[in-house]
């Protein structure tokens, strides 16, 4: 994707402590429409506490979070997920109890409207919506290939199919900023490489935003358009791939000083 | 209105001491006796995380048991003080085979099992108690052998306060014997092997067994401290009242206090059984009369609610921080 | 053999939405529903229908209540009895202050007042979870409790204390108090919990279902695909509230006839539970499964001496009925901790594959 193209979210100045331990001190960063953007560091770096501070999960006692435009000094889950920002997680968080088909009809929670009373007669208006965002369900389960395991509780499924059908609950959600928090982790190279395949079609084709937390090196460095690397919270580089990989900061951070 | 609400029960306190420090008294004693049945439960959700509703009815049960025991020796001759000590020691006994059947029967089948189904199976152990008791020692409300365990009665009458004020002295017993017990469970955690892995087991179930610990082992030892710790409550609320199931209600009145200390700790049940305790005969004294009395029956549960509200892993428990 | 699916293509979405995809199933229910409405009817005795059916069903629209909030919300409550006590007296007072309006819209209507109280209740879920959610609805249980028996207007200072059911009539027919027999009673609350429990099974299976199990499974991942977890528990403290109301109306109106508080004290509420988790944590069929083995059970063992020709007193017999109650209790949690509805799922796999399983 091109670099000029305009911002979608900046993160200003976010500072997040629990307590007395900091998570992350006085990050700034932005998020260009179109790219998928990186976010490196080692364990503890305040990786994931990012991705929770903008999809509003953790409230930062510090600094600004624009959106689309709107400047607020912290998001709520909700505001987020109806804003079109969408996520996975690094441990697997999907609904256990439910099919996988179920699991991504509930991303479809937001388009749904009708109340109490139709869901009551499952009928009319309820029905429709339910058959309307059931096939836009069916082209999410097309688009992944999970087409065999539409019926099965997805506690039952492979780590490796659970990781892709969270994707697909994320993706039901239309989002337009979507974080994913480790897709990768404990794949084998074949899993890897469909999971890169569907980032990029998703990037390509549906224009989808993509903020990724990933500790691949490949990954991140083939994937991404920009990266920005936290250490104990702090930001110590961003850039394009290229530029990342030569600061000697980078390198200090991942393989020790004494380099 | 809100004068009888928000003064005049302080006004009363102040202008009747004598009867305030016994509302307090009385409030302290019952608060020792639902922190000793918290105490109970807290032993036991600690090692197995099991939330146990059956501790209520073990108090009864153990209770049941003593007394029957020493209906029985007297009835083949013996009394007195030594048969009720053996009595003591059989019906430890019996809360020990309680605890190996507890643990063989129920605990180990349903081992990785959702907390929900395990406080069900209590249910059961609760019911299976009940018939087995009834059934055993029949229905009738019998009376504690508190003489013969050398247990006082009577009362210490005090002149304080420009009144009388009166303690018995079985509830000055029980709050010393408790305090006694309370500091022994400590000690046997902090300082000996099995307290030591106990600890463990409380932390990880599958970081202790990795290390060896006999989970089950270690889970007849929590049930069994549990059932002495019910006995004990038994003995002492049987003293105060007689021995019927009708005291398993009072199993009910531990559950606030249990979450109002917190689920995981022991000295969460002692602060929260007080703080129940004694709020409750406050309640009961100054304001229930504005409400038509009762108010008893869910005024603990109200101050839980209320507290829970504000902190709502109570007042020990451990600080609930949602990570994903 | 008879039970497979093969060869029914869903030719459509909307077949495979729907709540019973097999035709098979769809027989079976249309089966059970000529025998409850047609044969039981015609063929039970006074006993059947009013001891065991009648009150089978009003339990299990309750636990379909509870089921709602604890199964599918993964809310834990023990106050369900209060909330039925809360629909009784709804209907009570409603229907001796406007006695020209029927009775039957009274039952339903007291389900609203159940469910109000129920929200109301509810709302400390927000913040408070598991066990420690479960003692604050025992304060529900308690405080309503009281109000039963110290708010002499809610059963207009009746002496006794109790609430009288008084004699209502549909259609001309007896349908409440000593006049209406087991038969139209029978069949009205019938007609009363297979519609209910249509619509509750209606309501699980689309996206207020899904939004409330995914608050049960995952909360914090439902908060951040857009779920707002108050209106979501809220909403479900109030449709389990509302069930639970109903059948507390139901309870006195076409069952006892009359109820002191105590027919609403907390046994009631461990009793639905008990039906909950073991006919099965959300599923609708789990509830019936729960409510017929707690209802039933007993009185079979209550009766099983004096059909064998023992002689038990009937104390005894009590007892025995608490011993093994719980020995099953522990017995059913231990062979299928997912409930009576699992078993019946396999069941049906099975079925599926025979006489041929390989």
């Amino acid at each position: 994707m091109t670099a000029q193209s305009e911002t979608l979210l900046a993160v200003d100045g976010v500072s997040l402590s629990f307590g007395g331990v900091k998570a992350i001190t006085d990050v700034s960063f932005d998020i260009r429409k179109g790219e998928i953007r990186a976010i490196i560091g080692p364990n503890g770096a305040g990786k994931t506490s990012m991705l929770n501070v903008v999809n509003g999960f953790y409230h930062p006692q510090h600094g600004r979070i624009t959106y689309k435009g709107k400047t607020r000094p912290r998001m709520r889950p909700y505001q987020a997920a109806s804003q079109g920002i969408a996520r996975t997680f690094q441990n697997v968080a999907l609904f256990r109890g439910m099919t996988t088909l179920d699991n991504i009809m509930v991303g479809r929670t937001l388009k749904m409207h009708r109340g109490l009373f139709w869901q009551m007669l499952r009928y009319g208006p309820a029905m429709r919506e339910e058959i309307e965002n059931r096939r836009v369900v069916e082209d999410i389960i097309d688009f992944l290939q999970i087409e065999s395991i539409r019926k099965t509780p997805v506690g039952k499924l492979p780590y490796g199919l659970q990781k892709r059908v969270e994707l697909g609950r994320a993706l039901a959600m239309e989002p337009e900023l979507l974080l994913l928090d480790e897709p990768m982790a404990g794949m084998n190279i074949e899993e890897k490489e469909d999971m890169c395949r569907y980032i990029l079609d998703l990037n390509k084709y549906f224009g989808t935003t993509i903020a990724l937390i990933e500790h691949d090196m490949g990954v991140v460095m083939d994937l991404s358009d920009r990266v920005v690397v936290l250490e104990y919270g702090h930001k110590i580089a961003d850039g394009t791939p290229e530029v990342v990989k030569a600061d000697p900061k980078v390198i200090e951070a991942y393989l020790g000083v004494g380099h | 209105m809100l004068y009888n609400i928000f003064i005049d029960p302080f006004v009363q306190m102040a202008q009747m001491p004598d009867l305030l420090v016994q509302t307090l008294w009385e409030g302290l004693v019952s608060g020792v006796l639902y922190a000793l049945i918290a105490l109970g439960f807290v032993l036991i959700f600690k090692a197995s995380g099991v939330f146990n509703f059956a501790q209520g009815i073990m108090v009864v049960f153990s209770a049941l048991t003593l007394v029957g025991f020493y209906e029985k020796f007297s009835a083949a001759g013996f009394s007195g003080h030594t048969a009720a000590f053996v009595a003591l020691v059989l019906t430890a006994g019996v809360m020990f085979v309680l605890a190996m059947l507890v643990e063989r029967v129920v605990l180990r089948p349903l081992v990785n099992q959702p907390d929900i189904i395990l406080f069900m199976a209590t249910f059961g152990i609760t019911y299976v108690l009940i018939g087995f008791g009834e059934m055993v020692f029949g229905g009738d409300p019998k009376q504690m052998i508190a003489s013969e365990l050398f247990l006082p009665s009577g009362s210490v009458d005090v002149e304080m306060l420009g009144g009388m004020v009166s303690f018995q002295k079985i509830d000055i017993a029980a709050a010393v014997i408790a305090s006694v017990m309370i500091a022994g469970l400590a000690l046997f955690f902090q300082k000996t092997r099995i307290g030591r892995a106990l600890r463990a087991v409380a932390d990880s179930h599958k970081a202790a067994l990795s290390v060896g610990i006999s989970l089950n082992q270690i889970w007849v030892v929590v049930w069994f401290a549990a059932g002495l710790v019910a006995l004990v409550t038994g003995i002492m609320w049987g003293a105060r009242s007689d021995v019927s199931f009708a005291l398993e209600i009072v199993a009910l009145k531990a559950l606030p206090v249990l979450v109002l200390g917190g689920l995981t700790s022991v000295p969460g049940a002692i602060v929260g059984g007080l703080i129940i305790g004694i709020g409750e005969k406050l309640g009961e004294f100054y304001w229930g009369p504005l409400l038509g009395g009762g108010i008893e029956s869910w005024f603990a549960y109200a101050i839980a609610l209320l507290f829970l509200l504000y902190r709502p892993q109570g007042l020990f428990g451990d600080k609930i921080i949602e990570r994903i | 053999m008879f039970y497979r699916e093969t060869g029914q293509f869903k030719q459509s979405y909307a077949a495979d939405q729907a709540v019973f995809p097999i035709l098979q199933d769809r027989l079976g229910l249309a089966a059970i529903l000529v025998v409850a409405f047609v044969i039981v009817p015609l063929f039970g005795n006074e006993f059947l229908l009013a001891s065991v059916m009648v009150p089978f069903l009003i339990l299990s629209l309750g636990a379909i209540g509870l089921n709602i909030l604890v199964g599918y919300t993964g809310l834990l409550s023990l106050g369900s009895a209060a909330f039925m006590g809360v629909g009784a007296y709804a209907a009570y007072k409603l229907s001796t202050i406007f006695p020209g309006v029927n009775i039957l819209v009274w039952i339903l209507c007291s389900g609203f007042f159940a469910a109000g109280i129920g929200v109301l209740f509810g709302l400390p879920s927000l913040r408070i979870k598991g066990f420690y959610l479960a003692v604050a609805t025992l304060a529900a249980q308690f405080f309503l409790q009281w109000c039963f028996v110290r708010i002499s207007w809610l059963y207009n200072d009746n002496p006794s204390g109790a609430i009288e059911v008084p004699a209502r009539t549909l259609f001309g027919l007896a349908i409440t108090g000593p006049s209406a027999t087991p038969v139209t009673r029978y069949l009205v609350v019938l007609v009363i919990v297979v519609g209910m429990t249509l619509l509750a099974s209606n309501i699980v299976h689309g996206r207020i279902g899904r939004t409330w199990m995914a608050v049960r499974d995952m909360d914090i991942a439902a908060q951040l695909m857009g779920i707002r977890l108050l209106p979501a528990k809220l909403l479900a403290f109030a449709v389990s509230s509302f069930y639970c109301g109903v059948s507390g109306a139901l309870m006195v109106f076409l069952w006892l006839g009359a109820a002191e508080p105590s027919a609403f004290d907390i046994k009631l509420s461990f009793l639905l539970l008990f039906m909950v988790i073991i006919g099965g944590l959300g599923s609708m069929i789990g509830s019936f499964f729960g409510a017929a083995l707690i209802h039933i059970l007993p009185i079979v063992i209550r009766g099983l001496p004096e059909a064998l020709g023992l002689p038990i007193a009937a104390a005894t017999v009590e007892h025995l009925t608490y011993l093994i109650v719980g020995a099953l209790i522990i017995f059913f949690l231990i062979v299928e901790p997912h409930g009576l509805a699992r078993l019946w799922q396999i069941a049906k796999q099975k079925l599926r594959v025979w006489p041929f399983p390989y």
